[in-house]
């Protein structure tokens, strides 16, 4: 180790609006840097998954469900499984980052830092949405050669895939700051995450259902993601795509409500 | 304006005990350029002070300021301000050192000017000999080397104040030195450092002022000099066999067969050889020293009250 010739005696102090910004920014760069360097696991791996559930489901169901009168039931899965993926994924993205930098203790190096609670809200979510998107997109790419498909209303597709991301990405937050063990993440996971995402239509039509079932997947905001998703593909779903724009809107304001809450008071992370 | 200002500070834990009382009205202020040591037994609570400085953990009572901003009020102001190295050797294992270095640079909104910001990292790399390091992942390194991207890590944003929580504990001798040549030099370009330490020499070398916690209370706070000097000056050391006497035992430091007694003046070094004389005692190695900080830190632990 040598000594530098000349050490910085003043610091370039910049701008705080500028200086936050570029925070922010490099917080979500960090944060999809992170899962794009894994993306064996991050993203192939769930693209994988959902490809052998549509090719099980579909095998097995095919010539036995018809949905919305004329859609094959192939066709009806996958949407449903695309949308799965982007919501299990951007709960993975966010909840398995915070956990592991609590548990590694290397938290610390944004503990320090001057990024507000926004800053941490906007790059988690925002790297959630990502990698809930990109997931998402490699499902759809790889199943769509399995049936005859087209968009009917592309901006539907787009809106719900986004703020069912963002809502996924919140609770990630919430669950990642809650947590102290990583079985305590896995635990949220698959006896909430997993059942809602599995019990919200997207291997059946809610409206097959009998009526107690039916009323209850209607309290299942997960339903009205899938079903808006699938409404943008099919311009017919199992309720209107507005009525679920509003479900899926509340819960998420909920969610970004709490997560920014919780960030504010550093709960779990500032002693 | 103070570098550093602590004002009554406080922190009160809730444990199945009950309250803990990590800290108890601590105040002090480290002026700009100061090479500031904190010292203290393991829980006396410096690590709880620089974690509610570094805003790691909220002081239940109580202002911490750095240069003028409020760590809580006005927290970002303050973080960049301040560059931290963690005692923990944390790191992340996802990227390369130069990739862990942008990215926390990038925190502080210093990227802006990304050629000025690349070049300044070079100029850490080079100088703590990670040059050839620069693109191995973190996993890789050795631990030396990871405390030394910690160290990097805290310049990254090139604040001028530099607190160092333990940085040397269980590093080689090689790189302690190294690390005391860079932090002393950065402290005489005129950064303020503030340091806690295990290793009492170091304080002794490099720290112009100190401050020394027991139980989370200031019990000492004054120049280094001043602090040797006002108290016990002389030091009786020597290597014996033989148990020592009950009397001598109580207000000795024992490592292996070396003795280390206090003594205020020439008549105590007189009754401590009749003691020993009395025991039948015969001491090796007889040599009579200045104090140094350890038996300063010694005297003031124990005779502070807890």
């Amino acid at each position: 180790m040598t000594l530098p010739a000349e050490l910085p005696r003043v610091r370039r102090e910049p701008a705080p609006i500028g200086a936050a910004l570029s925070g922010t920014r490099t917080l979500l760069y960090k944060e999809v840097l992170r899962f794009w360097k894994v993306s064996f696991q991050t993203v192939a791996a769930p693209v994988l998954t959902a490809i052998l559930y549509l090719l099980i489901f579909g095998h097995v169901l095919e010539d036995h469900v018809k949905v919305y009168g004329a859609v094959s039931y192939t066709s009806f899965l996958i949407p449903g499984l695309v949308m799965m993926s982007v919501l299990q994924n951007a709960f993975a993205n966010s909840s398995s980052s915070l956990i592991q930098s609590k548990i590694t203790g290397n938290l610390v190096f944004l503990l320090v830092t001057p990024l507000s609670h926004w800053a941490w809200f906007v790059a988690y979510v925002g790297a959630s949405v990502v990698r809930g998107v990109v997931v998402g997109a490699g499902v759809f790419v790889v199943t769509v050669w399995f049936a005859p498909f087209g968009v009917a209303q592309p901006l539907w597709v787009l809106v719900f895939a986004v703020m069912g991301a963002a809502m996924m990405g919140a609770l990630g937050l919430i669950a990642g700051l809650w947590a102290e063990k990583f079985d305590q993440i896995a635990a949220f996971q698959n006896f909430i995450i997993m059942p809602m995402t599995f019990l919200s239509g997207v291997f059946y039509s809610v409206g097959s259902l009998p009526p107690f079932w039916k009323a209850l997947s209607h309290l299942n905001p997960f339903f009205y993601m899938i079903d808006g998703f699938r409404h943008g593909f099919f311009g017919v779903s199992d309720v209107s795509p507005w009525a679920g724009l509003l479900v899926v809107g509340a819960s998420l304001l909920i969610a970004c409500g709490l997560c920014l809450h919780l960030l504010k008071i550093g709960y779990k992370i500032r002693h | 304006m103070h570098a550093i200002s602590f004002q009554h500070v406080g922190k009160t834990y809730s444990s199945a005990r009950g309250a803990v009382h990590a800290l108890d009205d601590v105040s002090f202020d480290i002026e700009p350029g100061e090479f500031f040591g904190l010292l203290g037994p393991n829980g006396a609570g410096k690590t709880t002070l620089i974690s509610i400085l570094a805003g790691l953990a909220r002081a239940t009572r109580g202002q911490v300021k750095v240069h003028g901003h409020d760590v809580v009020g006005d927290f970002a102001a303050a973080r960049r301000q301040l560059g931290i190295v963690p005692q923990e050797l944390v790191f992340d294992p996802f990227f390369s050192v130069r990739e862990a270095l942008q990215i926390q640079s990038g925190y502080f909104g210093v990227r802006a000017d990304k050629r000025a910001n690349d070049a300044w990292i070079d100029e850490l790399l080079a100088h703590l000999g990670l040059a050839d390091k620069a693109d191995a992942n973190m996993r890789q390194l050795s631990g030396g080397m990871k405390r030394r991207v910690l160290v990097a890590q805290a310049l990254v944003h090139r604040p001028p104040v530099i607190v160092l929580d333990e940085p040397t504990a269980g590093v080689d001798v090689e790189l302690r030195q190294t690390l005391w040549q860079f932090v002393a030099r950065l402290n005489k370009e005129g950064h303020t450092v503030l340091l806690t330490t295990h290793y009492l020499e170091e304080a002794e070398a490099l720290c112009g002022r100190l401050a020394m916690l027991k139980q989370g209370r200031v019990v000492a706070l004054d120049r280094t000099s001043a602090l040797l000097a006002g108290t016990a000056s002389t030091m009786l050391r020597f290597k014996m066999d033989a148990p020592l006497p009950a009397s001598l035992a109580a207000q000795s430091r024992v490592t292996g067969r070396i003795v280390q007694v206090t003594a205020h003046d020439a008549s105590e070094v007189e009754a401590i050889l009749g003691t020993l004389r009395q025991a039948g005692c015969t001491p090796e190695d007889l040599e009579i020293g200045r104090a140094d900080l350890e038996d300063v830190f010694l005297e003031i632990m124990q005779g502070a009250p807890a």
